[in-house]
C-alpha cells in the first residue's frame, strides 16, 4: 500500500529537516520521491510532527533473565493488565512484560526498533524466540563476549586477529548484533566469588585485566568493521565513587579511535556516574562525565534514567544485584550461566523521598542537559533496571521542559535538591534534538542505515505524534508532548499502519538484524573449543549456534572484515 | 437506602465481582447496578444474570450499606477496595473478601475464604466463622501486605495470617494454622487459641501475641523477659507472656508474646533469661 503524508512538521536530525512543513511518500515500505501507483492512501498529518521511528539502543526485552524476571514478579503482572482485542493477544506485566505487549506498547509509542542489549551466548535460542514473538518492531541482541573464556584466552595471549574470528564466529553462532561488554572481567571473577576493583584488577586464574579486555575488543570491533561500537556496562556500576572508572574505561580506548567515528558507547551511564564515598557522601558525577565527553569525540553514552516506580533491575552484572539484594532485602535471582556469565534480578522502588534515589534521577538528566552534542547521548531508562521503557514520554517532557523538571524536582529530597546540579540547568532540548536523542542519534550510534531518517530509500518506519509545535509550547504545555508521544496519532511500520490514534491496528511481525562478518581467512571451530564444550557446557556444540531458520524474518546486515 | 442480593443459584466456576461494593453501588440506579459486568469464569455476565438484586430500607452508621444473603463462596474481590459505607453477608464468602480496602466495615456471619483483607489500608472486617489462608497478606510476590484497619475473626484461622503484614490489626479468637506473621513487618496479630507452630518466620517487626498453645519455637528467637500483660491495639491482654524477639535470622526485631500458663512447655527458656540483678 502507498501512502502520502500530507502537510506534517517533519523532524529529520540525519537529512538536516527541522519542522518543516513537507509532504513524505511512502511504497513498497520504503521512503520514495515519487508513487508509481496512483492509488494511495493519503494521510492527513497537518498540525502533526512527524519523525521517523523510535530507535531503541537499549532495552532488555526477550531472553532468559527477562523470563526470570516475569516468573519472579506475579505482583508486575497482576496490577497491569492488557486485555485481547481482535487483532491482538493479551499480556501482562509493567516492568516486565510479555513479549506480545512489549511489542505492541513500542509501537503505540512509535517505536519500530529495538536493541535488546545483553544475551548470555548459551540463552541465545531463548532469546531469539523470544523476539520472534515480539510483534511489529525490528530488533538485535548483542551477545555477551567480556567475560568470554576463549575471548579472555585470547586477549592474555595477545591473539587479536584470532579473536577477531572467533568473535565474527560467536555473533554468526548467536545472531548477534554487537559486542557486549558487563562489569568485563568482573563477571568471571564473580564465578570465583570475587570481583574486579577496578579496570586493572587482573581476572582471576585468566590473568587478565578489564583494560586489556575492554581494549581488546575495542580492536576486534575495529577489525570485524562492526556497525556498531562495543557497547560496555562499566566495571563498578552503582557503586559510589564509579564515575572514575566510568572515565578510566572511556579514556583507555581513547587512541584507538580513527577521526570522529566513536569507538565505545557506555550504556545505562546514570548507574556508572556516581560520586562519593558511601550511599551517606553520594554527589553527582555527571558533571566530569559530560565534560570529557564534550571534549572527546571517540564516545557515546546513552541516560538510563531513573523513574520514580516500581521497577525490576535485571543485569549479567552478578556482584552489583547482589549488593542490591543486600541493600533492599528483597527477593533476588542470582545465577552463574555456566562458563559464560552471571546474571541477577531484585525488584527495587526508586523513591523520591530517598537522598540516593533523587541524585540518581538527577544524573541522568545532568548526563542528557550538559552534554551539549545530541548525536552521543541517547534516551534510554535501562528498561526495566531504571524505569519501564513506557516512561520515555515522560523522559521526553523532562528534556523539553525546564518547567517539568521543576515540578518534579518540588517533591524530591530536600537535601538531594539543595545539592544537585541540575535546578541550575537551563538547557531545554529542542524537537529536533528530541528526534536525535530518540531515534536518528541512535541509529547511527548503531550502525543502521535504513533507519532513523526519513531520506528517500530509508525504511518507512513513520512515527506521526498528534501535537501542533507552532501552536503548543514544549516548555510550557509539555504535558500535551507527554501525552502524544506515549499516544502515537499514526506508527507506520514498512510502509504499513500499524498504529493509529494510539491503538494497534495491524500486527506484523518485525525482523531480526543480526551481523554477518565475511572475513579473508575460514574460521574453523578448534578441536578444543569442542572438547570444551563436552566437557564443561550443558549443551552440545553442534546443538548450540542459531541456524539462520530458527529466525521468523532474519535480516543480515554484511560487513566485510580486515582479517 | 441500600442494595440487597442474593445468589440465583450455586455457582460451579468462580465469579469475580469486584464490582460488589458501597462505593459502586451507591452513585447508581437499581437498573444499571443490574447491569454491572461480572465474570463467571472466563464468560462475561451481568450482575442480574446471576444474582436477584432489590432496593430496601437497609441503613447503618456507616452509611449506604449492602445485604447479602446466600452462599457466595465462589464470589471473590467482594467489597474490592471499598472506602466506605457496609456490607452484611449472611452465609459464606468467597476469596479476596475486602481486598485493597480503604474503609468502611464488612461483617460476615459464617465463613470467609482465603486472602480476607489482603493489602487492606483501612476499614474493619468482622468474621463470625473461620477463614482461609493468607488472612490480610499480600499479593503473590508482593512484599506489601495489610497496612491498616482491623480484621476480626471469631473462628478460626488457616495458614499465613498475616503474611507480609505493615500495619493495623488481626485478631483471630480461635486458632490458627502454621506460619502466622511470616515476613510480618509492623503491625499486631492476636490469636486466641492455639498455633501449628512457626510463628514470625522471617518476621522483622511488629507484634504477635498468642494465647494459646504454640507446639514450639524457631531456633531464631530469642527470650527477653516474661510481661505481666501486653497492649493489643486498644486493649490490654493479662498474661504472663514470654516475651521473645526475632526472627534473628533476619536480624528482626519483631516482638512474639507466647502464654506463659499454656505453655508449660517452654518453661526451659527462662533459664536463659538474664538474672535480676541483686544489690
Amino acid at each position: 500500500m502507498a501512502l502520502l503524508i500530507r502537510n506534517g512538521y517533519v523532524y529529520d536530525p540525519m537529512n538536516g529537516i527541522d519542522g518543516e512543513k513537507m509532504d513524505i511518500l511512502v511504497e513498497g515500505g520504503k521512503i520514495v520521491d515519487k508513487l508509481k501507483s496512483a492509488e494511495y492512501e493519503v494521510i492527513d498529518a497537518s498540525g502533526m510532527i512527524v519523525m521517523p521511528g523510535g530507535v531503541d539502543i537499549h532495552s532488555h526485552i526477550a531472553g532468559s533473565e527477562v523470563n526470570a524476571g516475569r516468573l519472579l514478579r506475579p505482583e508486575d503482572h497482576a496490577k497491569d493488565v492488557e486485555l485481547k482485542t481482535e487483532i491482538t493477544r493479551s499480556g501482562v506485566g509493567y516492568s516486565v512484560p510479555s513479549t506480545f505487549t512489549t511489542g505492541y506498547r513500542y509501537a503505540k509509542m512509535g517505536y519500530t526498533t529495538v536493541m535488546n542489549p545483553s544475551m548470555p551466548p548459551l540463552e541465545a535460542k531463548h532469546t531469539h524466540e523470544e523476539l520472534c514473538d515480539t510483534p511489529i518492531i525490528d530488533k538485535a541482541t548483542y551477545p555477551l563476549l567480556g567475560d568470554w573464556w576463549f575471548v579472555l584466552e585470547y586477549l592474555r595471549d595477545g591473539k587479536i586477529e584470532e579473536c577477531a574470528l572467533h568473535v565474527a564466529w560467536m555473533l554468526y553462532a548467536t545472531k548477534g548484533y554487537a559486542i557486549k561488554l558487563v562489569n568485563p572481567g568482573g563477571l568471571e571473577a564473580w564465578g570465583f566469588g570475587r570481583n574486579v576493583r577496578d579496570i586493572d584488577d587482573p581476572v582471576p586464574y585468566f590473568n587478565v585485566t578489564p583494560r586489556e579486555i575492554i581494549r581488546g575488543l575495542c580492536k576486534v570491533n575495529k577489525l570485524l568493521h562492526l556497525p556498531h561500537t562495543i557497547h560496555v556496562h562499566t566495571n563498578n556500576l552503582g557503586k559510589p565513587g564509579n564515575y572514575e572508572t566510568t572515565l578510566q574505561t572511556m579514556k583507555c580506548v581513547e587512541d584507538l579511535s580513527s577521526g570522529d567515528k566513536p569507538c565505545i558507547h557506555i550504556t545505562h551511564c546514570q548507574f556508572s556516574a556516581f560520586k562519593g564515598v558511601d550511599w551517606r557522601e553520594f554527589y553527582s558525577g555527571a558533571e566530569d562525565i559530560a565534560k570529557y565527553v564534550n571534549f572527546h569525540k571517540h564516545v557515546t553514552i546513552d541516560m538510563g534514567q531513573v523513574i520514580f516506580t516500581d521497577t525490576t533491575t535485571m543485569t549479567a552484572d552478578g556482584p552489583f544485584q547482589y549488593i542490591l539484594h543486600e541493600l533492599t532485602g528483597n527477593k533476588w535471582v542470582n545465577h552463574d550461566v555456566e562458563t559464560e556469565t552471571s546474571s541477577g534480578i531484585v525488584p527495587f522502588r526508586y523513591r523520591r523521598r530517598s537522598y540516593v534515589h533523587s541524585i540518581q534521577w538527577c544524573i541522568g538528566l545532568e548526563l542528557a542537559l550538559l552534554i551539549r552534542d545530541p548525536w552521543r547521548i541517547f534516551l534510554t531508562t535501562d528498561h526495566p533496571n531504571a524505569g519501564p521503557f513506557t516512561s520515555y514520554p515522560q523522559v521526553i517532557g523532562w528534556l523539553i521542559s525546564r518547567k517539568a523538571r521543576e515540578e518534579t524536582l518540588s517533591k524530591l529530597n530536600k537535601r538531594a535538591r539543595e545539592t544537585a546540579l541540575l535546578p541550575s540547568i537551563d538547557r531545554e532540548y529542542s524537537l529536533y534534538e528530541v528526534a536525535i536523542a530518540t531515534r536518528a542519534g541512535q541509529a547511527r550510534a548503531l550502525g543502521l542505515k535504513d533507519k532513523g531518517h526519513l531520506g528517500v530509500g530509508g525504511d518507512a518506519d513513520i512515527a506521526i505524534y498528534d501535537v501542533d509545535p507552532r501552536k503548543i509550547d514544549p516548555s510550557t504545555q509539555y504535558d500535551e508532548y507527554v501525552k502524544a508521544f506515549s499516544k502515537a496519532a499514526y506508527t507506520i511500520k514498512e510502509g504499513e499502519i500499524v498504529v493509529r490514534n494510539g491503538e494497534v491496528v495491524k500486527v506484523l511481525d518485525g525482523k531480526t538484524y543480526w551481523v554477518k562478518v565475511s572475513s579473508n581467512s575460514e574460521y574453523e571451530v578448534s578441536e578444543d573449543m569442542k572438547r570444551r564444550f563436552t566437557e564443561y557446557w550443558t549443551v552440545q556444540f553442534d546443538n548450540y549456534p542459531v541456524s539462520e531458520a530458527y529466525l521468523k524474518r532474519s535480516k543480515p546486515v554484511q560487513v566485510e572484515s580486515e582479517v | 437506602m441500600g442494595i440487597l442480593i442474593s445468589p440465583k443459584r450455586l455457582f460451579d466456576v468462580p465469579v469475580h465481582a469486584r464490582c460488589i461494593t458501597p462505593d459502586t453501588f451507591s452513585t447508581l440506579s437499581l437498573s444499571e447496578i443490574l447491569n454491572l459486568e461480572v465474570h463467571e469464569g472466563n464468560r462475561k455476565r451481568k450482575l442480574k444474570e446471576l444474582f436477584e438484586v432489590s432496593t430496601g430500607p437497609y441503613t447503618s452508621p456507616e452509611g449506604f450499606t449492602i445485604w447479602m444473603k446466600g452462599d457466595f463462596s465462589k464470589v471473590r474481590y467482594i467489597g474490592y477496595g471499598m472506602s466506605t459505607g457496609k456490607i452484611v453477608l449472611e452465609g459464606v464468602a468467597g476469596m479476596h473478601l475486602g481486598e485493597e480496602m480503604k474503609g468502611g466495615f464488612i461483617q460476615v456471619y459464617g465463613d470467609a475464604g482465603s486472602w480476607v483483607g489482603s493489602m487492606m489500608q483501612g476499614g474493619r472486617i468482622e468474621v463470625f466463622g473461620d477463614v482461609g489462608d493468607y488472612t490480610g497478606a499480600a499479593y503473590r510476590g508482593s512484599g506489601r501486605g495489610m497496612r491498616g484497619g482491623e480484621i476480626i475473626v471469631h473462628g478460626n484461622a488457616l495458614n499465613e495470617t498475616g503474611c507480609y503484614m505493615r500495619g493495623g490489626l488481626i485478631k483471630v479468637y480461635g486458632s490458627v494454622g502454621q506460619f502466622t506473621g511470616m515476613h510480618m513487618h509492623g503491625g499486631t496479630i492476636m490469636v486466641g487459641g492455639e498455633t501449628e507452630g512457626r510463628d514470625g518466620a522471617e518476621m522483622t517487626k511488629g507484634k504477635i501475641v498468642i494465647l494459646g498453645r504454640v507446639p514450639s519455637l524457631l531456633p531464631t528467637f530469642k527470650i527477653e523477659a516474661i510481661k505481666p500483660r501486653v497492649k493489643v491495639g486498644e486493649e490490654r491482654v493479662e498474661g504472663p507472656f514470654y516475651m521473645f524477639t526475632g526472627d534473628l535470622a533476619e536480624n528482626g526485631e519483631g516482638k512474639l508474646y507466647v502464654s506463659k500458663n499454656n505453655n508449660p512447655h517452654l518453661k526451659e527458656f527462662e533459664k536463659y533469661l538474664s538474672p535480676v540483678k541483686v544489690k
